[in-house]
């Protein structure tokens, strides 16, 4: 597994910094570059980061500014057993992405005793807030024989575990400082296979001991872990931790290349110490919660539960999620639905996540970004606390481009490995677990429900913009039949007239030469969405003879909120007089499901028009004229062949 | 890739490292030319240049990498080896 998977890739990270080192006003650089410190990165990149960063930093520091750069400063020192300077960048570009401004100290080389028991005038001057032991398992190994009984075994590892305790006791006393003790990672073969644990003195079984015991007097003695052995027996440092060449080479416990990684780890305990974790869960719905868009498919149809292996992998999703309320992570939902449609899903029975869990509950056709700073307003709770989890590529890009404090995880492709993902990257790292925490989320829940709304415009304009978008309509022929028809059958949100056609009627209207039948595909930078919207266009006894009846228009939500629907009117109009009619008659016949498209017409400039004979009695009806001025805007390249 | 071509693609490498574009490269150039070039430097460099050829150094190999030619050579022969 790539490190620092979860963070979204950047189209030209190393140009990015270029450019962000060129900013003069100190405070907008360090901005920008911690902004970029969100991008996945590797060693090479971190360094460079941290070059014009760490600068940045100590002169913040130096000049006790760091709030002035809305930063809280950390003092950490490192003390360790091996070699740490190659990872300290990463621990300040991490550092600085959670509004850390981190300085280090490293004490001198295997020093850390005399770091913490004798007088130190670096260390006192320095007057770290953390520190950090950074010990390994080649550091004063117990040099039991291998045939030592286990009493002796344990008393040794009773006596190294005593010994850590005074250097911890130490710490707390001469600097008053939080300790932070690093778990060992075996680095010596096994020598027994399997037999391995069961030989009391082997070096793996006297490691495992020793770990057990040094997490346990943590727990007692108030002392935080960076559990780097239980991350490496994740698989997540691969030979990263302990690759003997870099060993022999430098005594480097953790590979350069691995740096970022351990950097994130270490920046994120820092963080949780330094009170800035995130504190809440924002979760899409469709897609993410649980298979499917219940718009369309209606809560009898989406997958969630037992039957199918996607509605298990939801289910497992829930669980997770369910898991993190547990602990008092807050949850909130940002929708993109109809309120009413949003909540009927809560009644499916395989519904893990309860209504009531959700502190913040957020169904509507606006944006993304915006629904966000009403999250945070009902929460009471910065944007910066935010996670925000959504399987759409385009909607995650905007929110990061709008609210870059809000963290964003580039979720993997597949459902099974969203609580992986969530749980590498680290958003939720804590200092302490209590009763408290875990009524937390429901206490917010009250509270938010007093909260006013608010609603600011986000720079849509740009991110539509940016989002390059194409949109090709063609008449529709045997190759678009069947996912036309599909998608006639299928749409239910936004679809004016919800008809319901058979392919074979589609295919007649389509050979109609007096009819449009269109398919309008959508390609954008993210790629192609297909063929994403329909409309049907034909002369009708009920209207006048000039005029061309819009039978159906309907369009998937995977692109809502994206102006579509103005690009396709250009086309349809074009067409139109184009075939000499004057007027474009539109119906809006509602149903249950398609309220968000009750003023469709009339935002794209339509005029109220009177019912034609036979209509449906609730219908209502518009009219277009073809030499109007078209309504509104819109950013996408119309190909029309 | 042969020596020459190598050594061409290290400059860029070293020249973000020490953040210094003025880095000319060739085969003579020692730790003793560039700025930085420290033991910490040198590790780096070396999981630098195994990242972007997609080789491995030996620990043997590393106790007599020294000079940048020897570096290009090393990258070289391990490529079209």
């Amino acid at each position: 597994m790539e490190q620092l998977f979860w963070l979204p890739i950047h189209a030209d990270l190393g140009k990015a910094i270029g450019e962000a080192r060129q900013e003069t006003d100190p405070a907008k650089c360090l901005n920008a570059l911690a902004n970029l410190a969100g991008y996945r990165r590797d060693f090479t990149l971190t360094n460079r980061l941290d070059r014009t960063a760490g600068k940045l930093i100590a002169d913040l520091v130096a000049k006790d500014a760091c709030k002035t750069a809305g930063l809280t400063p950390l003092r950490v020192a490192i003390l360790s057993s091996h070699t740490v300077d190659h990872l300290l960048p990463a621990l300040r570009v991490a550092g600085l992405h959670r509004r850390l401004a981190i300085s280090v100290h490293v004490a001198s080389y295997g020093m850390y005793r005399q770091a913490l028991l004798m007088e130190d005038p670096e260390m006192a001057a320095f007057a770290p807030q953390l520190v950090v032991l950074a010990l390994d398992a080649r550091d004063a190994p117990l040099q039991l024989p291998l045939e030592s009984a286990e009493e002796d075994v344990a008393a040794a590892v009773q006596d190294k575990v005593a010994e850590l305790r005074k250097l911890w006791f130490a710490a707390k006393k001469r600097y008053a400082a939080q300790v932070v003790q690093q778990t060992l990672v075996p680095l010596d073969s096994p020598v027994f296979g399997s037999f391995e644990a069961l030989v009391p003195a082997a070096p793996y079984a006297v490691i495992e001991r020793l770990n057990t015991a040094i997490r346990e007097a943590a727990r007692q003695d108030g002392v935080l872990l960076l559990d780097l052995a239980w991350q490496a027996a994740q698989g997540c440092y691969g030979k990263g931790v302990g690759d003997p060449v870099r060993w022999h080479q430098a005594k480097q416990l953790v590979s350069p290349h691995l740096a970022p990684l351990y950097g994130d780890q270490l920046a994120r305990v820092a963080a949780a110490a330094a009170g800035l974790s995130r504190k809440c869960l924002v979760l899409d719905l469709d897609n993410t919660l649980w298979g499917g868009v219940i718009g369309d498919d209606g809560v009898e149809g989406i997958y969630l539960g037992p039957g199918t292996p996607s509605g298990e992998a939801f289910l497992a999703f829930q669980q997770y999620v369910t898991l993190l309320a547990k602990r008092g992570i807050i949850l909130a939902v940002c929708s993109k639905n109809d309120m009413a449609v949003a909540d009927a899903a809560f009644k499916h029975p395989d519904m893990l996540l309860k209504r009531a869990d959700i502190a913040a509950f957020v169904a509507n056709w606006e944006d993304k970004a915006s629904n966000l700073r009403r999250i945070a307003l009902m929460l009471d709770i910065g944007l910066d606390s935010l996670v925000f989890v959504d399987d759409n590529p385009a909607e995650r890009d905007i929110v990061r481009r709008e609210l870059p404090e809000v963290e964003v995880p580039e979720l993997p492709e597949d459902v099974s490995d969203y609580p992986a993902c969530l749980a590498a990257a680290g958003y939720f790292e804590t200092i302490s677990f209590t009763s408290d925490d875990a009524a937390r989320s429901r206490s917010y829940a009250s509270n938010a429900e007093r909260k006013a709304s608010l609603s600011q415009t986000a720079d849509i304009e740009g991110y539509l913009r940016g989002l390059d978008m194409t949109l090709t309509a063609t008449l529709v022929g045997p190759a678009e039949l069947p996912r036309t028809t599909q998608l006639i059958n299928k749409t239910n949100q936004f679809n004016l007239t919800t008809k319901r056609y058979s392919e074979a009627e589609v295919a007649r209207l389509a050979e109609d030469p007096s009819a449009l039948v269109l398919a309008v595909r959508l390609r954008d930078k993210f790629g192609d969405n297909g063929l994403i919207s329909v409309v049907l266009a034909r002369p009708d006894a009920s209207v006048e003879p000039d005029e061309l009846l819009i039978d159906s228009w309907l369009m998937s939500c995977r692109v809502l909120g994206r102006q579509v629907e103005q690009a396709v009117l250009e086309v349809v109009v074009a067409r139109a007089a184009e075939a000499g009619w004057s007027a474009l008659v539109g119906e809006y016949r509602p149903t249950a499901r398609n309220s968000m498209v009750a003023e469709h017409y009339a935002r794209l400039g339509f005029v109220n028009r009177s019912a034609p004979k036979g209509a449906e009695s609730n219908s209502v009806f518009w009219r277009y004229n073809l030499g109007a001025a078209p309504n509104g805007t819109h950013f996408i390249k119309v190909e029309n062949p | 890739m042969n020596e020459q071509e190598v050594l061409s693609a290290l400059e860029p490498i070293f020249r973000d490292m020490f953040d210094d574009d003025g880095i000319d490269l060739t085969a003579d150039t020692t730790a003793e030319d560039i700025d930085g070039w420290d033991s910490l430097a040198h590790v780096s460099l070396i999981v630098a240049a195994e990242q972007r050829f997609g080789v491995k150094f030996l620990t043997a190999e590393l106790d007599s990498l020294h000079d940048v030619g020897h570096f290009a050579q090393l990258i070289s022969k391990k490529l079209n080896g």
